[in-house]
């Protein structure tokens, strides 16, 4: 059977041809091939995980803004709060102080009335005694003679008045 | 819209059948028997087999010369095979030429008559046309995968498209998934060649289904290629395998008596060093040249039942066409899978030339497992 006998022409060439193909890919072709799609493949195992961390990382960046955005907010409330009720302790601080000091502007007009009262009432009661003496004197000089008798009876109605005051 | 579509589509296959029947009715009708009778023997085995020069469509006559080169009794001789065609007896110098007849040892091939009128079989070197095709199948596979390579050199590390996006992931598929895993980390090493072995086969085969002039030729249906490819798997096992693999031959972990008085084990793994390339070769000439038989056959099937009449072909005709294209089809198949075999077998070949001392006994069983698998296959 011819087809089981190798042809030694197409041995030769075959032979030939092969190891021309093996040289010329084994030169130019397979490593170049390989290595550049193994590089690839790791150049993109490697993008894969730089974007997966910076997924993460992103997250990760947006949860503590988030993080802070509250705590920022909270603060303010807090700021708010203490605010107002600061304002509130120091209207009622100055409503208080004004009150005292009102107070005691009051107090001291009052002490200052009643001094003053005190000392028109005794220079009033002085004059009024002397008046009083000066009319009465008039009055009673003609009337009394007897001078004793004249002073008693003087006394007796100033007594009245400071009484009846 | 898409029923009538559909309607037509049907109508038109029924029409192409109801032709293809009747043709055959014509043709016998028109050409009574002047071809005489159809040998199916021998067209089966001129389209398997080799020839000095290359078929041309629709025409049995012609064919497209090839340098024939011998080296006979008085040195170098070289001339087109146009010069011997036809039975053509040619003389270059002192020297005379013929293609042996039917009755010759030598059929079919070119002999020197001597003097005396005997032939002497010179050797030859002729560009056949499976050399012929052999080179363009050689220079289509440098020529793409170098295109592959001046890809990634000027491309770098952009995503490829088309062609070599699909070379590329044939060259993944092989490297990844077949010699990576079993050669580890020699991978590298021996990944030139076996890449190179999967994409002259697959080439070869493809092309061998292709029917005009660049493809035609039955190359890996041939037993001196798969021959030759499957020596440079065996120099690469044996010449390249280490210490250990050596020791694994001659003296294996067997009890003693299996291997010191009578080296029983150590013949048969010798031996089994030969039959693996042995068996390399001839499943995949077997496995190519028996698809391509088949096709031949089927296509034949139609010119033997002509003699009974034209009905019978007619049918015949339908029958065999629809099972021809069938057959191709699965051929396109077998194509990658013989290829893809072919090379697995290699890489657990020079696997088994690689193995380094007992951390690799399990993984070896394995290989060894997976080869039975693939054998019985």
């Amino acid at each position: 059977m011819e087809l089981f006998t190798p042809d030694f022409g197409l041995v030769f060439w075959m032979f030939v041809a092969f190891a021309v193909l093996f040289l010329v890919l084994y030169k130019w072709g397979w490593p170049v091939i390989l290595k550049s799609i193994e590089s690839r493949a790791d150049l993109i195992d490697k993008g894969v995980e730089y974007a997966q961390n910076a997924k993460e990382q992103l997250e990760h960046a947006r949860e503590q803004s988030d993080k802070y955005l509250a705590e920022a907010r909270m603060k303010q409330a807090d700021m708010l709060r203490e605010a107002d009720k600061m304002k509130t302790q120091i209207i009622e601080e100055a409503r208080a102080a004004a009150q005292v000091e009102a107070q005691k502007v009051m107090d001291a007009a009052k002490t200052a009335i009643e001094q003053e009262r005190k000392e028109a009432e005794l220079q009033f009661r002085n004059e009024v005694s002397s008046f009083a003496l000066d009319i009465a004197a008039k009055v009673v000089r003609t009337q009394l003679n007897d001078e004793k008798e004249q002073s008693r009876l003087v006394g007796t109605l100033l007594d009245e008045m400071e009484k009846q005051n | 819209m898409h029923i009538l579509r559909f309607m037509k589509n049907t109508i038109l296959i029924l029409m192409m059948f109801v032709i293809a029947a009747v043709m055959p009715v014509r043709i016998s009708a028109s050409a009574s028997g002047d071809e005489g009778k159809v040998n199916p023997k021998e067209i089966i085995f001129e389209h398997l087999g080799d020839g000095y020069g290359w078929e041309v469509p629709f025409n049995h006559h012609k064919r497209i010369p090839l340098p024939v080169i011998l080296f006979g009794k008085d040195g170098f001789h070289c001339f087109m095979s146009s010069k011997v065609a036809h039975g053509a007896v040619y003389k270059d110098g002192d020297a005379t030429f013929k293609i042996a007849g039917e009755d010759s040892p030598y059929k079919g091939k070119v002999v020197q008559i001597m003097p005396d009128g005997s032939e002497y079989k010179p050797w030859d070197i002729s560009i056949t046309k499976n050399v012929c095709a052999l080179f363009i199948t050689v220079l289509l596979v440098i020529w793409s995968v170098i295109a592959v390579a001046r890809w990634h050199v000027r491309m770098g590390y952009k995503a490829p498209r088309k062609f070599v996006g699909a070379l590329e992931a044939l060259i993944a598929f092989i490297y990844d998934g077949v010699i990576k895993p079993t050669l580890g980390d020699r991978a590298m090493k021996f990944a030139p060649y076996l890449l190179s072995v999967f994409f002259l086969i697959l080439y070869l085969n493809l092309l061998g289904l292709i029917v005009v002039f660049p493809g035609g030729a039955n190359l890996t249906g041939n037993i001196a290629v798969t021959l030759v490819l499957s020596v440079f798997t065996f120099l690469l096992t044996n010449v390249l395998g280490t210490k250990h693999y050596w020791k694994e031959v001659f003296w294996p972990d067997v009890p003693l008596w299996l291997k010191f008085p009578l080296p029983i084990m150590p013949l048969i793994e010798l031996f089994g060093v030969f039959t693996k390339p042995a068996a390399l070769t001839v499943r995949l000439f077997a496995n190519m040249m028996g698809g391509h038989m088949i096709v031949i056959v089927l296509t034949l099937l139609i010119f033997i039942f002509a003699a009974m009449g034209p009905v019978v072909t007619g049918a015949t005709t339908v029958v065999s066409v629809a099972f021809s294209i069938f057959m191709l089809l699965i051929d396109v198949l077998v194509s990658f899978i013989q290829a893809y075999v072919f090379t697995m077998l290699s890489t657990l070949f020079i696997s088994f030339g690689q193995e380094r001392g007992h951390e690799h006994d399990h993984a070896k069983g394995e290989t060894e497992v997976q080869a039975v698998a693939t054998s019985a296959k």
